[in-house]
This record gives C-alpha cells, structure tokens and sequence, in this order.
C-alpha cells in the first residue's frame, strides 16, 4: 500500500516538474501562438543563475530563496530581448521563427559553455531540502522527498499566480483579448506590441523559475534545456494549445502515467508507452484535452 | 577534370613521401609520424556532455605524465607533443576523432575513453587502422583487441572481488542499478551468474538511460525491494540524481549501502559527500593509498592543477598508461605498434597503486582489488583490498560460473 501511495506521489512530483517546465511554453506558445525552441535556454538560464548565486551567496537556503525573484528576472529578460530583437520580426511566420529560435537555442548553449565550461556542474540543496518527512511512520513508512515537496508547491504557486494574473489584472485581460482576436484588441487602443513583450518576459521568466526547481533534482550543464523542451511541448499540444488548466491537467496525468508505468515496467518502456499513449490520444482529439473558441476565422 | 585529378594525385603523392615509409598505399595502416624531434600523441576524452565530470580529469592526468616525461628527455629522444580531441559523450564523434587522430595527425598511441560504448565505437577504427589504444578505465571484460591495452580493472580485478566482499559481508539480497548501455548490462549479467553460483539472490534489476536525472522511480523500487545491498554501474551525472533521491526516500548507507564501480574520488566532489558519506566503492586505486609513488603523483597533480582537486583510479590508471607506453616504446626501440606491443609482455611500472605488470598474452595489466569506503571528506579510505595483484582474466576462464557468458 504504501509503495503505491509513495509512487503516486513520485508521479505527482515529475507532474509538478513537467507543469513547471511548460507553464511558461504554455504563455508564448499557447497563447502567442510563437515556437520557441530557445525556452529549455531559459530554463537552462535560471538554472545556473541559481549555481552563480550559490557561489556567492553562502548558504544553500539563503540562495535558493533569492534565486527565485533573480532567475525570473534573469531569464524574463532573455525572453524579452529574444522577443524584441527577432520574434517581433517574425510573427505570423511561424517556420521561420522556429529556425531562428532554434539558432538562439544553439547559440545561448555554446555560450553557457564558454562562461561555465563544458563539464555539467551541482549546487547544494539546502539541508532541509535534502531529506524527507514521513507521512505514514512505523514498519514500512510512507516518506515524501521533502525537495519534491518543494518543487510540487512552486508549481502550485506559479500556476495560481499565472492564473490570477490572465484572469484579474488589467494584463491579463489584454493578453488574453490579444490571443481571441488581435486586431480588433488592436483597433479598441491595445499596444499589441507592448501586450506581447510583456506576455514574453514572464512566460520567459517563469521557465527561469522552472530552472531553479530543477537545480534540486540533477545536475545543470549547457544541454540541459534540450532534455526537457520536448516534455514540454508535449504538455502543452496534449494539453490544448492556449488553455492553462489543460496544460496543468495533462502534467499531472502524464507525470502518474510515466511513473507508475516505469514502476511496473522500465524506464524505457515506460517513455514509449507515454509516447504511444499521446499519439493514440491525439489522433482521437488531434485540437488537444481543451480548445478557446474563438470566433476568428483562422 | 583532368586538372582536379592531377592535383588529387600530387595530394597523394605528398602525402606519402611525408610518411616514414613511403611504400605505403591507401588500403595500408596508417603510420605514425616519426619524423621530426616530437611525436604525436592523441588524447580522445569527454570534454564536454554528461560525461565530462569524469573524462576532464583523466585528460588532466594524461598531459601530467606526458609534461612529466617530457621534462626528463621525452621517449626514444622525443617529446610528447599532445593532441586532445574531444568526445562529445557521443559514440559516433568518438569513432569519428579517433579516425581524425590516427589518418590525419598520424599520432603514434592513442589515449582515452571511458564508456564501454565509446571503445566499442572507436575498437574498430583502431584495428583497421592497426594504431594503438591505450584505455584507462574499469570495464566489463569479455573483450580482447590486439591493438588495445586496457590499463583500467577488468571484471575479475574489480566486480567479482566486490561481490566476493558482499558475500564476507553476509549480504545475501542484492538490487542491480544502472545506465543503459553495453557495460552496466554486461556487467550486470556477470553479477547474476555469479550471485546464482554463490547463494545470493537479485532481487532487481534497473537501467536508466545515459545522462538521465529522473530516479525517483527506481529509488522507491529500490526501497521496496528490501534488498541487503545495491551495486550501482550508473556513469556519469545520473549518480548525482540517483543518490539525491537515494536520500531523499530515506535509504542510508547502514540500512542498505551501496557499492558503486564508476564512482571514484572526483565525482564524490560533484555529487556531495553529504550524500555519499558511507557508501562502498570497488577500485583498485584510491588517493588515499600508501606508497612513495602515489604521494608523488598526488603532490605532482595538486600543483598543478589546484590543491582541492581530488585523484582518482582511472586517472592514475591513465597516468600509468603513458608511462607503460613510454617503457613499451624503449623496449622495443621503436613506435611501430606492432613492435610495441611485441615487446610489452612483462614490462612493469612503479604505480601509485603500487607495481604493475603487463600481461602481454591479453594486454591486460595485473592489479590489486580494493573496497573503499567514502568519508565526510570526501576522501575514500581502504577497507579491503587483495593482497597481491590478481592476475588479468578477461573472459573469466578460471570462473566455473562465468562458462556461459559470452
């Protein structure tokens, strides 16, 4: 019993690392509609934010805690320039978008490789992080990784804070009028321009947030955003493209099914009945788990 | 056309009357570069990708016997001139590089390699090319190439002594975890026969693929199993994955230690002692072990790349290999591979980890086995080791268990 609960739980967990990775996919591409490969960079940017942070902060706590709002600001404003220098250029070009922010995906790799060096590196969890609370005690106890706790409670908070934010302030409300019909939010006095810089920064930022959850899990080297990007996009297509609860939904089911498939299984197989299981899945509702009715006619 | 054939033969021509031996055409070897007063060595590591926390630091311990042997006169008259190529962690660019070094810098040896997937990718290239390969890291055995010296432990030098020491340890029930590629699976298959014939019992068996960072799964498998002891054959940066979460399910090195063949003196700084303290390792070196050679090496490497860089088996086992090359070489009075390795049998070296000795019927060398167990240093001190250097046995013959595999 309580190796099936523990395993749900490790489930929930790689959900919440999943809906942290593609929560910010889930507002550039979701709901701008823009392909962006170099979105595992920023993830990657967070990531070694956290570890120059380490470095010279002392205290792993400390430097975690401050890593958040930095990492944020850090890969926000990656995303912004990207969007500012090169996606503005691009849009309703979506082929050559993914070209260009592929060659950006590229490029901040190498780049992280010349400031950090080739060879991965590792910050140190904070010593709370790096145990586990025991939620069922005696002869066979039911333990959560108190790092997967963590993880799983940031992803909460970001998804609740995105939601807010779409929802009651006057940016979001923009945003969204931007993703159901840009010109006519265009003509009602909207900068679309601006709507979209700011959409960019803080899906940008958020995959910077994303970045430091995943400091707690593995190592952080200059490919690491390539190993998740897929993941992500994945989340977001099975998801419905332009719809948060899918994206948060999917994540969850996703991270239950790969775990309790690779419990039963092996990690391989497990990969590939997750990938036939999505492909199967897609052919039955090729527009994703939810879809915005729009009454555009594209 | 005429013009483009013309200029491709003088190409051709040039480039033979560079070579030594001028007879030579294109389906033949091809020879080292002797001319000159240096001669070219490849370096072939991991600079960069997931296995570049280990491959770095065995490139670092190359250039430091070759500076070494370079400042008391070279080899045969020559310097060592270096050239590093770097690996990529990818199979293909290994075998790649390993063909650029031999055709086009026409080094005399070649040194490197880590994964088993990386020699196996680069063993054809050396035997077509009929160039040598010096490989410093442990291994799973069952393997012989003519133009390969393994430097590093073979199965009966490293992982049958550590079962042996699981077995003294009155650990009966074992979990295999690994990465998933030819030596944790080989490996792997060798430990099952060996429990099957020694009363143990695998409980499971567990691969991940290469570089992956997910190990929540197999950590509560692993916790379920109840099993006495893990032996881990991950590589690379998953291991710091695999024991973060080891921990965080609440596993401790008392309640079920693990034994670890790839974990050595640099990746315990990368991954943490925190996380290690306790935990078993099988090797056949430590920086730790007593000896006037190995204060040497170890004083000789902390000056020159820092005083917290830690030394480690395969670097040791890749700082012998140039050395046992060296003697090869002088033996032989000759870089001709052929020549080299003709002269190898029986040559012997002064190691850190003590006298080794070339075992030239398989290109292995004799070696001592020894279980270490990791401090809150981060240091690996010696609770065990063989005695003597156990003879080299690849193909486990003198093994009654091992008859089956293949």
């Amino acid at each position: 019993m309580t190796v099936i609960l523990g395993q749900m739980f490790t489930g929930v967990s790689i959900g919440a690392v999943l809906l942290l990775i593609a929560l910010g996919l889930s507002l550039t591409f979701g709901q701008m509609n823009v392909i962006n490969m170099a979105h595992g960079e920023f993830i990657m940017a967070g990531a070694y934010t956290t570890y120059v942070l380490q470095k010279s902060i002392a205290g792993a706590g400390l430097s975690l805690i401050v890593a958040l709002p930095v990492a944020f600001l850090v890969s926000g404003a990656l995303g912004a320039l990207l969007e500012w220098l090169l996606i503005r250029r691009l849009y309703l070009r979506p082929l050559d978008t993914l070209l260009v922010t592929w060659g950006v995906s590229l490029m901040l790799q190498q780049l992280a490789r010349d400031i950090f060096g080739a060879p991965n590196v590792q910050t140190r969890a904070p010593d709370v992080l790096t145990g586990n609370i025991t939620v069922i005690g005696g002869d066979d106890p039911l333990t959560f990784a108190s790092s997967r706790l963590f993880i799983l409670g940031l992803a909460v908070a970001a998804v609740v804070a995105l939601s807010l934010t779409l929802r009651l302030t006057p940016l979001g409300r923009r945003i969204r009028a931007v993703v159901q019909n840009r010109d006519l939010a265009e003509v009602s006095g909207i900068s679309t321009g601006r709507v979209d810089l700011t959409a960019f920064f803080i899906g940008s930022g958020l995959a910077g947030i994303a970045g430091v959850a995943l400091t707690l899990v593995g190592p952080i080297g200059p490919t690491m955003g390539t190993n998740v990007i897929i993941d992500a996009f994945l989340v977001i297509v099975v998801g419905g493209i332009g719809q948060l609860k899918g994206s948060v939904i999917v994540a969850f089911v996703l991270g239950v099914l790969q775990s309790v498939l690779e419990y039963s299984t092996t990690v391989s197989v497990a990969k590939v009945l997750v990938l036939v299981a999505i492909v199967a899945f897609l052919q039955w509702r090729p527009q994703g788990l939810y879809t915005v009715r729009t009454r555009s006619l594209v | 056309m005429a013009g483009t054939a013309a200029l491709a033969a003088v190409v051709a021509l040039s480039a033979c009357g560079a070579k030594t031996n001028s007879g030579s055409t294109s389906d033949k070897a091809a020879q080292a570069d002797t001319s000159g007063d240096t001669i070219k060595v490849g370096l072939l590591n991991s600079l960069s990708g997931t296995m570049a926390i280990s491959e770095v630091t065995v490139r670092d311990s190359l250039k430091l016997a070759i500076d070494e042997i370079n400042a008391s006169g070279g080899v045969l008259g020559k310097k060592i001139k270096p050239i590093s190529e770097d690996g990529a962690s990818d199979w293909p660019t290994f075998a790649e590089k390993a063909s650029k070094l031999i055709k086009e810098d026409r080094v005399a040896a070649t040194f490197g390699c880590w994964t088993s997937a990386s020699r196996k990718a680069v063993k054809p290239v050396f035997e077509k090319n009929r160039s040598l390969l010096f490989y410093p890291v442990q291994y799973e055995g069952l393997e012989e190439s003519p133009y390969i010296f393994y430097t590093g432990a073979t199965t009966n030098q490293q992982i049958v002594p550590a079962l042996d020491y699981l077995k003294s340890q009155g650990k009966k029930k074992i979990y295999l975890v690994g990465s998933d590629y030819v030596f944790p699976r080989t490996a792997n298959k060798e430990i099952k026969a060996y429990a099957k014939a020694n009363g143990m019992t695998v409980l499971g068996e567990d691969y991940a693929p290469l570089g992956s960072t997910e190990f929540s799964t197999i950590a509560n498998k692993v916790k379920a199993s109840k099993a006495d002891a893990v032996f881990n054959t991950l590589n690379g940066d998953s291991n710091v994955a695999f024991f973060k979460e080891y921990k965080s399910a609440g596993l401790t090195a008392t309640r079920m230690p693990v034994v670890s063949v790839s974990i050595a003196e640099e990746e315990v700084k990368s991954i943490g002692s925190q996380y290690l303290a306790g935990q078993l390792t099988a090797w056949n070196y430590y920086q730790t072990t007593p000896g006037a050679a190995n204060t040497t090496f170890v004083k000789a490497y902390k000056a020159k790349y820092g005083q917290d860089k830690p030394t480690s088996d395969p670097m040791e086992a890749a700082y012998t290999s140039v050395y046992l090359w060296k003697a090869m070489v002088e033996k032989a009075k000759s870089f001709d591979p052929e020549k080299v390795k003709a002269a190898s049998d029986g040559i012997t070296f002064e190691a850190p980890e003590g006298k080794v000795t070339v075992d030239g019927a398989s290109q292995h060398i004799y070696k001592t086995a020894r279980i270490g167990k990791v401090g809150t240093d981060g240091l690996i001190q010696e609770v065990w080791n063989s005695g003597k250097p156990i003879k080299p046995d690849p193909f486990l013959k003198g093994y009654s268990w091992a008859s089956g595999l293949s």
